[in-house]
C-alpha cells in the first residue's frame, strides 16, 4: 500500500520538477525502503487493528455485527465504573501535571545558579528515572500504610492518622510518587533550554534597565514556553504510566479514589467485553487527539518567532 | 545609568553569598527526597529478616503468625548487622526469582536492540529525501507515540490474537519491537546532521549504505545509547502489557511479581528489589552523560 502511494507520488513530482537524475533516484528509493519494514510493523501492530476497534465500537457483538451507531459509546458514559475512573484520572492529571512543570523548572532554575556539587545533584534528581517502579514500591509502602512511616511521624507531632491510599489524599499520594519519577528528565528538559537562552538578550535588558521581574516574566519564560508545552505533553503521555505505582501497591482493584481508567480497561480486559473496551479505547484516543491537537496549536504560536 | 545601578543593588541579594548558600541547602534537600527511597531499598537488603520484621513489623504482617508484631516503624539506613541471607537465599537457595529475573531480560533486551535496529533505518529513511508524504508518515508515527497504553493494548490484543501468538513472549516483543518512540527521538537527531557531511560523503564516492554506516551511525552514538537506556527502562518496568497479552504467570517479568512477593517474604524482596535496580542503576552510572545529551534533544515536538 504505502510503496505504491510512494510510487504515485514519486511519479507526480517527477512530472511537476526536472528530470531526476539517476543518483537522485536511488536516494529516493534507498530511503524508501528504508521506511519499509518500520510501515509494515506500524501497520500490523498499530493502524490495521485500531481500525478494527473503530468498528467493534460500532457494532452490537462480534458474532451477529449489527451497526448500533453511538449506543456503545452511550453505555459507556452512562457505566459508574467508567465516570469513577474518568472523574479520577481526570483529577489526577490536572493536580499532576502543572505541579511537574513548576518543580522541574523550579528545579532547572536553581542548578542554573552557580552553586556547588551541581552535577551530583543533577546525577541525584535524575536517577528515579533509571529505578525500576517495582523496586521501590516497597518503600512508598512503608512510608504511605495507614501503620506506615508518615503517620507514624504525624502521630509524634499529635495529628490523627491518615489512610492515605484509601482515602481522597491518594491521589496527593499518587502524585508524590509520579513527580519522584518524572521531575528529573523535564528538569533537564528545562535545564537545555535555559542554556540555549540567547543571553546577549538578557544583557540589552540589562543594559535597558529591566526589572528582574520583567527579565523573567518577558524574556526568559517567552524563549521557555515552547519547552514548557513539550513538557505539557510528556507529562500528560507519562501520567498514564502511573498505573504501574498504583497496580504494584493496590492490586487491580484499588479504592474507589484511585481507580483510574487503566484499572477500567485492565478489568474490562478480564471480562472481554470488547465493544466497551472498544468504545473506551476510541473516546480515550479521541480525548488525547484533540489535546494534542491543542498542544500542537500552542507550540506553533508560542514557538514560530523563538526557534532557532 | 543611575537607575540601573539602584535595581541591580536592590536586587543584589539573589547573587549575595547567603543566596548561594539558601540555594545550595534548598537543592540538597530536595536531592534527599530524591535518593532516599532507592538508598533505604538497598540498605534494608542487607538487613536479616528478623531487623525488617522489627523495623516494619507495623505495615507488613508476620510470614509466621500473620499478623502485625509492632505498632510503631523504623526507617533506618544503617543496619544493625550487614547481612547476606537475602542474597544467598534469592541467587543460591530459591531459583524462581532468578526465573523471573530472566523473563525481565528475555523480553527487555531484544525489545531494546531490535526496537534500535529498525528505528535507525526508518529515522534514517525519514531524515533524507524529504517530502510531504514522508512528513505526513513522520506526524502518523508522532500521534502514534503519543497514546497511552491503554489505547495501544486494545489493537495490540487484538492482532495477537489474531495471529495466534497470544500468551507467547511474541504478544509482548513485537509490539515492543516496532514501538514508534526510537523512532521519533532518532529521527530528530539525524535531521539536524548537516547536509555537507552527506556532500562531502558523496564526493567521496560513498553510496546510500555507507552514508548510513560511516557518517549517520557514528554521528548518532551517543543518541543510540540514550533511547536505549530510554526503551530499556521503559520495558523493564512494564506491567500492563504481560498482565493482559500473557494469561502464563510463569513468564511474567520480575516487575510484576515483585507485587507478589510483597506481602510474604518482605526481607527477601528487598533483596530482589536491588536485584532488579542493578542493571538500570549501572547504566544510568556509565551513560548519564548520553543520557542527559539525548533527553536534552527530544525537547520540542517537531523533527
Amino acid at each position: 500500500m504505502e510503496q505504491a502511494k510512494a510510487l504515485k507520488t514519486k511519479e507526480k513530482t517527477q512530472e511537476k520538477k526536472h528530470q531526476r537524475t539517476k543518483a537522485e533516484k536511488k536516494e529516493l528509493l534507498f530511503s524508501w525502503l528504508c521506511l519499509v519494514p518500520s510501515i509494515i510493523g506500524i501497520l500490523i501492530f498499530f493502524v490495521a487493528p485500531f481500525v478494527v476497534v473503530g468498528k467493534y465500537s460500532v457494532i452490537d457483538n462480534v458474532i451477529s455485527n449489527n451497526f448500533v451507531g453511538l449506543e456503545n459509546f452511550k453505555k459507556l458514559f452512562e457505566n459508574n465504573a467508567f465516570k469513577i475512573a474518568a472523574k479520577n484520572t481526570g483529577v489526577f492529571t490536572a493536580i499532576a501535571i502543572p505541579l511537574a512543570i513548576v518543580f522541574s523548572l523550579l528545579l532547572a532554575l536553581l542548578l542554573d545558579k552557580k552553586i556547588p556539587l551541581k552535577s551530583q545533584l543533577r546525577t541525584c534528581f535524575l536517577c528515579p528515572l533509571m529505578v525500576p517502579v517495582a523496586s521501590v514500591v516497597l518503600v512508598w509502602q512503608v512510608i504511605f500504610s495507614y501503620h506506615g512511616a508518615l503517620n507514624d511521624t504525624l502521630e509524634k507531632y499529635g495529628i490523627a492518622s491518615i489512610d492515605w491510599l484509601n482515602s481522597k489524599w491518594a491521589i496527593g499520594v499518587v502524585t508524590i510518587m509520579f513527580l519522584w519519577k518524572t521531575l528529573g528528565y523535564n528538569m533537564i528538559l528545562f535545564m537545555s533550554a535555559l542554556n540555549n537562552m540567547p543571553m546577549d538578550l538578557i544583557e540589552v535588558a540589562d543594559l535597558e534597565g529591566a526589572s528582574r521581574m520583567y527579565k523573567f516574566f518577558k524574556i526568559r519564560l517567552r524563549y521557555l514556553s515552547p519547552t514548557i508545552v513539550f513538557v505539557l505533553l510528556f507529562s500528560l503521555i507519562n501520567s498514564f504510566k502511573i498505573f504501574r505505582e498504583v497496580f504494584l501497591i493496590t492490586g487491580g482493584y484499588p479504592s474507589t479514589e484511585l481507580y483510574m481508567l487503566q484499572h477500567f480497561m485492565n478489568n474490562t480486559f478480564e471480562s472481554l467485553d470488547y465493544q466497551k473496551l472498544s468504545a473506551a479505547a476510541v473516546v480515550l484516543a479521541l480525548a488525547m487527539i484533540v489535546i494534542i491537537g491543542i498542544v500542537f496549536a500552542l507550540e506553533n504560536k508560542f514557538g514560530s518567532d523563538v526557534e532557532e | 545609568m543611575d537607575s540601573v545601578k539602584k535595581k541591580k543593588k536592590s536586587f543584589a541579594w539573589f547573587k549575595s553569598k547567603t543566596a548561594i548558600i539558601f540555594y545550595t541547602v534548598v537543592a540538597i534537600f530536595f536531592a534527599m527526597f530524591f535518593v532516599v527511597p532507592t538508598v533505604v531499598t538497598i540498605a534494608d537488603s542487607f538487613m536479616s529478616e528478623t531487623e525488617i520484621t522489627a523495623n516494619y513489623g507495623s505495615v507488613f504482617p508476620d510470614k509466621k503468625s500473620n499478623s502485625y508484631i509492632s505498632k510503631s516503624i523504623k526507617i533506618k539506613i544503617i543496619p544493625d548487622k550487614v547481612t547476606f541471607d537475602q542474597y544467598i537465599e534469592v541467587l543460591f537457595k530459591n531459583s524462581q526469582y532468578l526465573l523471573k529475573f530472566w523473563n525481565s531480560v528475555i523480553l527487555t533486551v531484544p525489545i531494546t536492540i531490535f526496537q534500535l535496529v529498525i528505528a535507525s533505518f526508518t529515522a534514517y529513511g525519514f531524515s533524507r529525501c524529504r517530502g510531504k508524504l514522508k512528513e505526513i508518515i513522520f506526524f502518523a508515527y508522532v500521534i502514534i507515540n503519543l497514546m497511552p497504553y491503554q489505547v495501544t493494548l486494545v489493537p495490540n490484543y487484538l492482532v495477537c490474537d489474531k495471529l495466534g501468538i497470544l500468551d507467547t513472549r511474541w504478544a509482548v516483543l513485537l509490539p515492543g519491537i516496532f514501538s514508534p518512540f526510537a523512532v521519533f527521538l532518532l529521527t530528530k537527531v539525524m535531521r539536524r546532521i548537516p547536509s555537507a557531511y552527506i556532500e562531502a560523503a558523496k564526493l567521496d564516492g560513498a553510496g546510500e549504505w555507507r552514508i548510513f554506516t560511516m557518517v549517520f551511525m557514528p554521528m548518532c552514538k551517543s543518541s543510540l545509547v540514550s533511547v536505549g537506556m530510554l526503551v530499556f527502562i521503559d520495558y523493564w518496568n512494564m506491567v500492563e502489557q504481560p498482565l493482559i497479552l500473557m494469561k502464563d504467570s510463569t513468564k511474567y517479568p520480575l516487575s510484576v511479581f515483585l507485587s507478589e512477593i510483597n506481602s510474604g517474604d518482605i526481607a527477601l524482596a528487598f533483596a530482589v528489589a536491588t536485584i532488579y535496580m542493578i542493571p538500570t542503576l549501572l547504566m544510568f552510572l556509565i551513560g548519564e552523560e548520553a543520557l542527559v545529551e539525548g533527553i536534552a534533544y527530544s525537547g520540542g515536538i517537531k523533527g
